[in-house]
């Protein structure tokens, strides 16, 4: 578990959250700690998605805080959200890109936004986080000329373009073939070491949640059922977990 | 019987939640509209979509609805002899009622289409979430900019679709039908007053709210993937020419 004495930067507390009657999120806790990689993991339609927007406030739980350094998002205002936001980056499961605009375009939005920066200040920094997850040469390209892998790419870029504290992935690796997941684990483990930011990854896929992890969480029920080290999670006694890090169908896990 | 009553009650409950829903936005969008900044490039850019962009279509429907209107009201009015009253049938018809209403279905067709389909495809990709992630509120950023230009840009088409509406309706009844062109004009300009003309530019402004704002309502909470995108895009013309249609009743008997 985590250390107590630590204050985590973000912290859930007892989380609910329905859609139409059926439980996602049933009293869901959470510390997330600050400077390290994050993994939840947890079965597709599991809730993950749904507990990683909380953390942003794009979703209001029905019960519960959720406090960013220990401020709770729930109660805040529009302008006082916003400004919580300019400290978080989140790549979305399918990048998300402004379809109507150019790479370069979607890496400056943020920077246009919320910044005073000049036009040849913020091509330099464009330029910079293109080359920082490893593209160049594609800034005057619309995202639909780009492959899956490269628009994640993109997506990180735009991310990361305002420096931020906390870094949010949807399935980072989702849809994406092997090798080129593994590019993506590198370059999450390589960003989180570059820019010391705490990352929060969301992932069914096992093999690169081992690559990645400093702690890996395991969602189950709408609840966190185990937290910890990989190492530890690799000998935990939990059955689901177990049954989910093996990939069997055979389980506590009801397979629908 | 108790079946039909349900029917229309149900109807009934969901017609006042999405009327209320609908409220809301607009609400919304009127308080960031007056929030810095005023973000005037995205407005120019919706004000030449809705508008410039649409003076092919509302040029072409209102010189062929004036000239089918002299046409129309020639035959009737050679019975009893009244042919010198075409120009001013026209001009009132077209001023009143049919410059402001069908100019705006062009460009609920048009226009308000497009809003709900790129609003929709937005929402399904993650794109409007995305926007909340990078702290800059979508309503501000999405739907305000297409609500002004839609209230602007649709009493200067109306202006223009009476124009050409009249010209046309001369060029069938001088030039065609032989009616003497001084009588035409100097009876047109006999009955027709300005509050003709000005009572429909604003119902056209009117017009030109209900259709962005339905366009832009129905694009913003899209769900279900690409079905949910047609389907909006559906929905956003019918009922914002439904709506068009039934305010028409309304304000003209409020008005003239």
């Amino acid at each position: 578990m985590a250390k107590p004495e630590s204050s985590p930067v973000i912290e859930l507390v007892s989380l609910h959250k329905s859609f139409n009657g059926q439980i996602v999120l049933d009293g869901l806790d959470l510390r997330i700690e600050a400077g390290q990689t994050t993994v939840i993991i947890g079965q597709s339609g599991g809730g993950k998605s749904v507990l990683l927007k909380h953390m942003i406030a794009l979703i209001k739980p029905d019960q519960g805080k959720v406090l960013v350094e220990g401020v709770d998002i729930t109660r805040l205002n529009d302008r006082q959200l916003n400004n919580i936001r300019k400290n978080f980056g989140m790549l979305f499961q399918a990048a998300a890109l402004f379809d109507s605009m150019t790479v370069g375009e979607n890496v400056a939005f943020p920077l246009r936004e919320h910044t005073r920066l000049k036009q040849h200040e913020i091509d330099e920094i464009v330029k910079h986080k293109l080359r920082q997850v490893g593209l160049k040469g594609v800034a005057h390209k619309m995202p639909s000329e780009l492959s899956g892998g490269m628009q994640k790419r993109v997506g990180l870029a735009r991310a990361l373009a305002l420096d931020p504290k906390i870094i949010l992935f949807d399935e980072p690796t989702t849809g994406l073939d092997p090798i080129t997941a593994d590019a993506i684990d590198r370059l999450i483990v390589d960003t989180q070491k570059h820019t010391n930011a705490t990352c929060i990854v969301i992932s069914h896929d096992i093999e690169s949640t081992f690559k990645i992890a400093d702690t890996v969480a395991m969602l189950y029920h709408g609840k966190i059922v185990e937290i910890g080290k990989p190492e530890d999670i690799k000998s935990s006694k939990n059955l689901a977990l177990q049954q989910f890090i093996q990939g069997k169908a055979e389980g506590p896990i009801q397979v629908v | 019987m108790i079946k039909i009553i349900e029917t229309i009650g149900r109807g009934l409950i969901r017609f006042i939640e999405e009327f209320g829903q609908v409220m809301f936005l607009l609400m919304s969008a009127a308080t960031w509209m007056v929030r810095p900044p005023a973000r005037l490039r995205a407005i120019f850019k919706q004000m030449e979509f809705v508008g410039v962009n649409s003076l092919a279509v509302v040029i072409l429907t209102g010189a062929f609805t004036g000239a089918v209107l002299a046409l129309q009201a020639y035959h009737g009015f050679r019975l009893f002899g009244a042919e010198s009253l075409v120009g001013s049938t026209v001009a009132l018809a077209m001023t009143r009622e049919l410059g402001p209403v069908l100019t705006s279905l062009m460009v609920t067709g048009r226009a308000g289409s497009a809003m709900a389909a790129e609003l929709g495809t937005m929402r399904v990709t993650e794109q409007i979430d995305a926007l909340y992630t990078m702290a800059t509120n979508p309503i501000k950023y999405l739907v305000v900019p297409r609500i002004v230009a839609g209230v602007l840009m649709l009493p200067v088409l109306t202006i223009i679709a009476d124009f050409v509406g009249i010209l046309g309706g001369y060029i069938v009844g001088v030039g065609l039908l032989e009616i003497n062109s001084g009588i035409y004009v100097a009876k047109m300009i006999e009955i027709v007053e300005l509050e003709d003309i000005f009572n429909g530019l604003v119902k056209s402004a009117c017009f030109g709210l209900i259709l962005s704002l339905v366009g832009c309502y129905k694009g913003f909470y899209t769900t279900g993937g690409a079905q949910g995108v047609g389907q909006a895009t559906t929905r956003a013309v019918v009922i914002a020419s439904v709506s068009i249609l039934i305010s028409d009743y309304f304000l003209t008997a409020a008005m003239f």
